[in-house]
C-alpha cells in the first residue's frame, strides 16, 4: 500500500486485474485444472464486449456445476446435459441479452448430446463453452465419450477398447455440419499461445451470438491432472501430445458474416 | 363472451394464452398434441414464444429457461412423457421457479394405449421427480371447468413460485363441449424481483436446486415444506352434491368423478341417500372436508379409472373411521354410469342400515 502511494499518479498503469465478470472469490477446481483460465477468458471477453450487464450464464453438472458462483452475472444450474435446452428458454424470452452455456464433455457429448445437436441446429443464438478434458472429472475420472483410445480411466481400468466402448467423440467436426451453426472451433488452454487463440475464438464466439448469427461454440482442450494421475506440467504436456493428435484444433465452421461481425 | 363449441385440449391451450402465457414449450403425443398444435398457432401469432422440442426432456427444461426470467411459462404432455419431464419437474420445484404444465393422461404403464385413463395419479400428486415436495395439482371434470383452472394455475404458480399440474384425461382432451372463454389478460410487464434478467445496476441472481452442505440444504427443504404446509391448508378445493343426508359418499375426480354423477343421480332417484364428492385439487387433497363428512356417513366408495390411487388418500382421510370401498377400471377403460350404479347397489346390501333410511 505504501509503495503504491509512493509512485506518482501518472505512473500508475493497471495492466492486470480480476474482469468485473468473475467474482471475487476461490473455486474449487484442483491446481493445474484449466478450468479457471477458461473462466477467466470468458469473464474478460465478456468485460471488453461491455455486455455484463445483460448477460446470463447456465452452469453443466460436472467440475464447473458451481461456476454460476464464479461469473458476475446472472447464472442458472441446469440439470445434468440440459444446459442447452435451459439457455433456449432463457434467450427465447429475453432475446436482446446475452445467453451462455458452459459445459464439459460428460455433460455436452454424452447425457446431453440431443439438446446440444438440437439447439445448435435451431440454430439457437447462444453461446457454449465446451470444456473436453477426456475424462468425467467430478465423478472421479471415469471414461468420457471424448476418452482417448486406451486411455486409462476408473471405469476403463485396462484403457478404452475402441471395440468394447466405441470411438471418441468429435463435437466440433459433428455439430460444424449443422447449418444453424454459425461459428464452431477448437482451441486449446495448454500454452500460452493457444490461450491467446482461445480468448480470440470465445471473442467471436459472442460477437456471433450479439449481430444474431446463430449457434457459437468454443470447444477447448483442458486439462485434468488429478483424474489423469499427473503433475499439471505433465497434464499440459499431455494435452499437446496426446489430445491435439485426436482432437485437431482449427475452425470448423465459420459463416462469412461471423468474420465481419468479429472485425466490427 | 360467448359459448362456443370448444375442444378440451384447445380450450386449455387458448385459456393458457388468455392467461397470459407467454412461452409454451412441447413435444407432440396423443391425445394431447392439439394443444401443442393450437399453441403453435397462437403463440407466434401474438409475438410470444413456441418451441416444439426435440423430446419432452428437453421441453421442460425450456420451461425451466424460460421461467427463470419471470414470463409465464408452460408445456403440456401425456403420461409417458409426464414420465421424461420428472427431472425437470424436481428442479423446478427446487429452484422455486412458477410454472404450469398439462397433463392429459392415457393407459400405462409403459407405452400403454391411448385411451383415457388417471393412472398418473400418484405420479403427479406425490412428488413428480426426486426429492421431498408435492406439486399443486388440479383435476378439472368439463372443458369449462379446464378452461377455469388454466387461469388459476397460473395464479396459484406465481403466487407460491412453485409447479401446478391441471390433470385431465383423453376423455376430456378429446371431447367437444359448450365452454365461455375468458377474456384476455395482459402479459405481464413487471418482472419479479427473483427473475434472471441480467444483472446491469443491481446484484447478480441465481436460479439454482444446488446447495450442497446438509444443514443448507436441510433449510431449503424447511422452507419448502412451510410453503406446502400453506399451500395444504389453504388450497384445498372439492365439489360435492346431496353430502347433506348421504349416508354412502362415491368419491371420483375428473372424468371417473363426472361419471359417478350420473350414477349418483340415478341412485338419489331410487330414494338411495348417497352423495358424490368430487376433488378439484389432487394435492393438497380436499382431507379436511372429507375428513369431516367420514363422520356422518357408512362408507366411502372410491371411483378412479386406474388400480384404486386416490384410493389411498381416502382411505388416509377416513382415518379409519368408515370403510373406503374402490371400483376402477384400467387400461383405458372408462367405468359406464350402470357399472357404478351397480357397485353402489352392492355396497348397499354390505352396509349395515339401510340406505333408504338413512338412519
Amino acid at each position: 500500500m505504501c509503495a503504491v502511494s509512493m509512485v506518482e499518479q501518472a505512473e500508475e498503469k493497471v495492466v492486470y486485474k480480476r474482469p468485473d465478470s468473475l467474482n471475487d472469490c476461490a473455486t474449487h477446481y484442483c491446481p493445474g485444472c484449466t478450468h479457471g483460465v477458461a473462466h477467466r477468458l470468458v469473464a474478460e471477453v465478456l468485460d471488453e464486449l461491455g455486455v455484463r450487464g445483460r448477460t446470463i450464464g447456465v452452469s453443466p453438472v460436472g467440475c464447473a456445476v458451481f461456476a454460476y458462483q464464479y461469473f458476475n452475472v446472472d447464472g442458472a444450474e441446469a440439470a445434468h446435459g440440459r444446459a442447452p435446452a435451459m439457455a433456449t428458454g432463457i434467450k427465447r424470452t429475453l432475446p436482446d441479452h446475452v445467453v451462455f452455456t458452459y459445459q464439459g464433455d460428460g455433460d455436452l457429448a454424452s447425457i446431453g448430446l440431443a439438446e446440444i445437436v438440437h439447439a445448435a441446429t435451431r440454430g439457437e443464438n447462444i453461446t457454449t463453452i465446451f470444456i473436453n478434458n477426456a475424462v468425467y472429472g467430478m465423478t472421479g475420472g471415469q471414461m468420457a465419450p471424448t476418452s482417448l483410445p486406451g486411455q486409462r480411466t476408473t471405469s476403463s481400468p485396462l484403457g478404452r477398447d475402441v471395440e468394447l466402448t466405441g470411438f471418441p467423440i468429435h463435437m466440433a467436426e459433428m455439430l460444424s455440419a449443422s447449418p444453424g451453426a454459425a461459428y464452431v472451433v477448437r482451441r486449446s488452454l495448454h500454452n500460452v499461445k493457444e490461450i491467446n487463440r482461445a480468448k480470440k475464438a470465445i471473442k467471436i464466439a459472442f460477437q456471433a451470438q450479439l449481430a444474431g448469427l446463430g449457434f457459437s461454440m468454443v470447444e477447448l482442450l483442458s486439462t485434468c491432472p488429478t483424474n489423469w494421475g499427473l503433475t499439471p506440467v505433465e497434464a499440459l504436456a499431455w494435452v499437446e501430445q496426446k489430445m491435439v493428435p485426436v482432437y485437431p484444433l482449427g475452425d470448423f465452421k465459420v459463416y462469412d458474416a461471423v468474420q465481419t461481425a468479429a472485425k466490427r | 363472451m360467448s359459448v362456443e363449441l370448444l375442444k378440451g385440449n384447445v380450450a386449455l391451450a387458448e385459456a393458457a394464452v388468455r392467461a397470459g402465457v407467454e412461452a409454451y414449450f412441447g413435444y407432440p403425443i396423443t391425445p394431447q398434441t392439439e394443444l401443442l398444435e393450437h399453441m403453435a398457432k397462437r403463440m407466434p401469432e401474438l409475438g410470444r414464444v413456441f418451441v416444439q422440442a426435440e423430446s419432452e426432456v428437453a421441453a421442460i427444461n425450456m420451461v425451466y429457461g424460460a421461467a427463470s426470467t419471470g414470463v409465464r411459462a408452460m408445456t403440456s404432455s401425456s403420461s409417458p412423457g409426464i414420465s421424461l419431464m420428472q427431472e425437470g419437474f424436481s428442479y423446478i420445484a427446487g429452484s422455486e421457479v412458477p410454472c404450469v404444465i398439462v397433463d392429459i393422461m392415457r393407459g400405462g404403464p409403459g407405452l400403454g394405449n391411448i385411451q383415457p385413463s388417471q393412472a398418473d395419479y400418484f405420479q403427479v400428486t406425490r412428488s413428480a421427480g426426486h426429492g421431498d415436495y408435492h406439486p399443486i395439482v388440479l383435476a378439472p371434470a368439463s372443458v369449462q371447468e379446464a378452461i377455469d383452472l388454466m387461469t388459476l394455475a397460473f395464479d396459484l404458480a406465481d403466487q407460491y413460485r412453485h409447479l401446478v399440474f391441471v390433470v385431465a384425461d383423453g376423455l376430456i382432451g378429446q371431447m367437444m363441449e359448450p365452454a365461455e372463454l375468458p377474456p384476455m389478460q395482459p402479459v405481464r410487464t413487471a418482472k419479479p424481483d427473483w427473475a434472471l434478467t441480467g444483472a446491469e445496476g443491481r446484484d447478480k441472481r441465481v436460479i439454482t436446486s444446488l446447495e450442497l452442505t446438509a444443514p443448507e440444504l436441510e433449510a431449503v427443504n424447511l422452507h419448502l415444506q412451510a410453503k406446502l404446509q400453506t399451500i395444504r391448508e389453504t388450497e384445498q378445493r372439492w365439489a360435492e352434491q346431496w353430502t347433506d343426508d348421504a349416508r354412502l359418499i362415491v368419491v371420483g375426480y375428473g372424468t371417473a368423478g363426472r361419471i359417478a354423477e350420473t350414477a349418483v343421480r340415478q341412485a338419489r332417484k331410487e330414494g338411495l341417500k348417497v352423495g358424490l364428492f368430487r376433488p378439484i385439487s389432487l394435492w393438497p387433497f380436499p382431507e379436511d372436508r372429507l375428513s369431516a363428512l367420514a363422520d356422518q356417513i357408512d362408507a366411502f366408495l372410491v371411483v378412479e379409472m386406474n388400480a384404486g390411487q386416490m384410493w389411498e388418500d381416502v382411505r388416509l382421510a377416513a382415518g379409519g373411521q368408515v370403510p373406503v370401498m374402490f371400483a376402477g377400471r384400467m387400461g383405458g377403460m372408462v367405468p359406464m354410469p350402470e357399472e357404478i350404479y351397480e357397485a353402489i347397489q352392492q355396497l348397499a346390501e354390505k352396509l349395515p342400515g339401510d340406505l333408504r333410511s338413512g338412519g
